[in-house]
């Protein structure tokens, strides 16, 4: 049983630092600041959402279990309004929609 | 290597940064950002010391971490004076041209 | 393994300060400095430090973060954009930074052996005090008047600060932390996210006495809280002169200098705690000092006074 957890633990954490590493890809190679917006949250949130999920069977009680749970909430969160925020600058200092124009 | 070490010469590498980014930056908000960099390198010798003193079941002699939390607030707290004193002269400077 | 992680965390420190000194403009430069913050963060805690790595994380990286941020939206692109000296000149002020390097790392390599400690000694009494954090117990007891003072430091600066108030605003409100617009997703998370955010920080302190965090670490969550909502445009900032503002500043380093004095007569003199009576009186110092750190991180953030006191 034990080293099924470890197993799922490994596979989780391991699927979500590939989603940090696309999202930094996506950051760093994207056009423009919609898309590469688009590239950190979607990895971000999945990518520590996996890791949290790999980690819930390790966390050894409920309470930290949930404290886990909680901090991928608060970082989604946080991580929406940002990106929010970053988006209407972005728009408002004239950024291009849907990628460079010619 | 150990972590301690590691850290040591890491912090030794900031505090290089930070002195070269104080002595080639005309603007007084970047000469700020390096000081802090130096600062921020010398807490972490304070951080080496602390985790070479390892002991009596803590994972660290608990003097030098109690002397950088201090040091830590009290830079923040040099900051905002500084930010306020640059912010302040841009006004006047303002002011000046204004007249 | 643990190598391969800190050399890579050490690398990416050393590449993150390359950025924030070379960065082109000083927006740039300060969100490295944030990034920063946050990594060394990480670094206290493989140090040992988590104390410190909350502070870090908290004043190192948010506090500050926020301070220079908003120094930079104020700044004049000429002030912030003047153009650096040429390659020539960088690398002669190279070469001073290089010998200091050279210097540092020499000593690093040749700390002494067994390395000085004053571990033990802290550890001793920590019992009789009741409480189960030694950096804590370094902070409230044995080095109280470091922390006093560092209070007095505080309230100092906070003076700095306001004293470059403009001649017949002395005593007004800081200028407002929004800039008028409204910010759906930034209302919704000020609303939603102080009240989590206020248990976390007065759990900091709580929990500071036996495990890591404390009354620094709280007060900066707090902090933060205020300032968020401060920042959303849901409240402003309060008048300097205000009454509360005064007796929140003032409540943590009075109260910890009445204990201080207190010592004379109920203990054996300035700042020593009467036995058994130790933790209550700590943990009262700290929930004072709290609200006082809260109150002075937040208000030097907003600055000196912008309007005439009504």
């Amino acid at each position: 049983m034990s080293l099924l957890l470890g197993a799922f633990t490994v596979l989780a954490v391991a699927a979500g630092a590939f989603f940090f590493l696309a999202g930094t890809v996506g950051l760093l190679r994207f056009p423009d600041p919609l898309s590469r917006l688009h590239a950190l949250t979607k990895a971000d949130n999945l990518g520590l959402g996996l890791i949290v999920l790999g980690l819930l069977p390790q966390a050894g009680s409920v309470a930290s279990a949930l404290k886990l749970v909680l901090v991928w909430l608060l970082v989604q969160f946080a991580s929406a309004a940002a990106s929010q925020l970053i988006a209407r600058t972005a728009r408002a200092g004239g950024a291009p929609r849907g990628g460079p124009r010619a | 290597m150990s972590p301690a070490t590691l850290f040591g010469i890491m912090a030794a590498g900031l505090i290089g940064i930070g002195l070269y980014g104080l002595i080639v930056h005309p603007g007084a908000l970047r000469k700020l950002l390096s000081f802090n960099l130096v600062g921020a390198g010398v807490f972490l010798l304070f951080g080496v010391a602390a985790q070479r003193g390892a002991g009596a079941g803590f994972t660290g002699d608990p003097v030098p971490q109690a002397l950088v939390i201090t040091g830590i607030v009290v830079a923040f707290a040099a900051s905002a004076l500084a930010v306020a004193l640059l912010l302040r002269l841009i006004e006047v400077e303002h002011e000046d041209d204004a007249s | 393994m643990m190598m391969v992680f800190d050399s890579a965390l050490a690398l990416l420190v050393l590449g993150v300060a390359l950025l924030v000194v070379n960065a082109n403009g000083a927006r740039t430069a300060v969100i490295g400095f944030i990034a920063l913050g946050l990594l060394l963060a990480v670094v206290w805690v493989r140090l040992g430090s988590v104390d410190v790595a909350l502070t870090e994380a908290a004043i190192g990286g948010g506090a500050t973060g926020i301070l220079l941020l908003r120094a930079c939206g104020r700044l004049r692109p000429s002030v912030s954009d003047t153009p650096s000296p040429g390659i020539i000149l960088r690398i002669v002020a190279a070469a001073l930074p290089v010998l200091l390097v050279v210097a540092i790392v020499a000593v690093v390599l040749d700390m002494p052996e067994p390395a000085p400690s004053l571990a033990a000694q802290a550890a001793a009494p920590m019992p009789e005090l009741g409480l189960g954090n030694p950096v804590t117990a370094v902070l409230l007891a044995f080095r109280a008047l470091d922390t006093l003072l560092e209070k007095v430091v505080l309230l100092l600066a906070l003076l700095g600060v306001w004293s470059l108030t403009q001649d017949g605003r002395w005593g007004g409100a800081p200028p407002a932390l929004d800039d008028g617009v409204a910010k759906g997703s930034l209302t919704l998370l000020a609303r939603v996210l102080p009240p989590i955010g206020i248990v976390a920080g007065i759990y900091l302190v709580w929990a500071g006495a036996d495990h890591p965090g404390g009354t620094f670490q709280g007060g900066a969550v707090l902090a933060g809280m205020w300032l968020l909502v401060m920042m959303a445009g849901l409240s402003k900032p309060p008048e300097t002169a205000a009454r509360w503002v005064r007796l929140a500043l003032f409540a943590g380093p009075a109260l910890f200098l009445a204990v201080g004095f207190a010592g004379f007569f109920i203990a054996d003199g300035f700042l020593a705690y009467p036995p058994g009576l130790a933790k209550p009186i700590i943990v009262a110092v700290e929930a004072a000092l709290t609200l006082s750190i809260a109150v002075i991180i937040a208000l030097m953030v907003a600055g000196p006074a912008a309007k005439a006191p009504r």
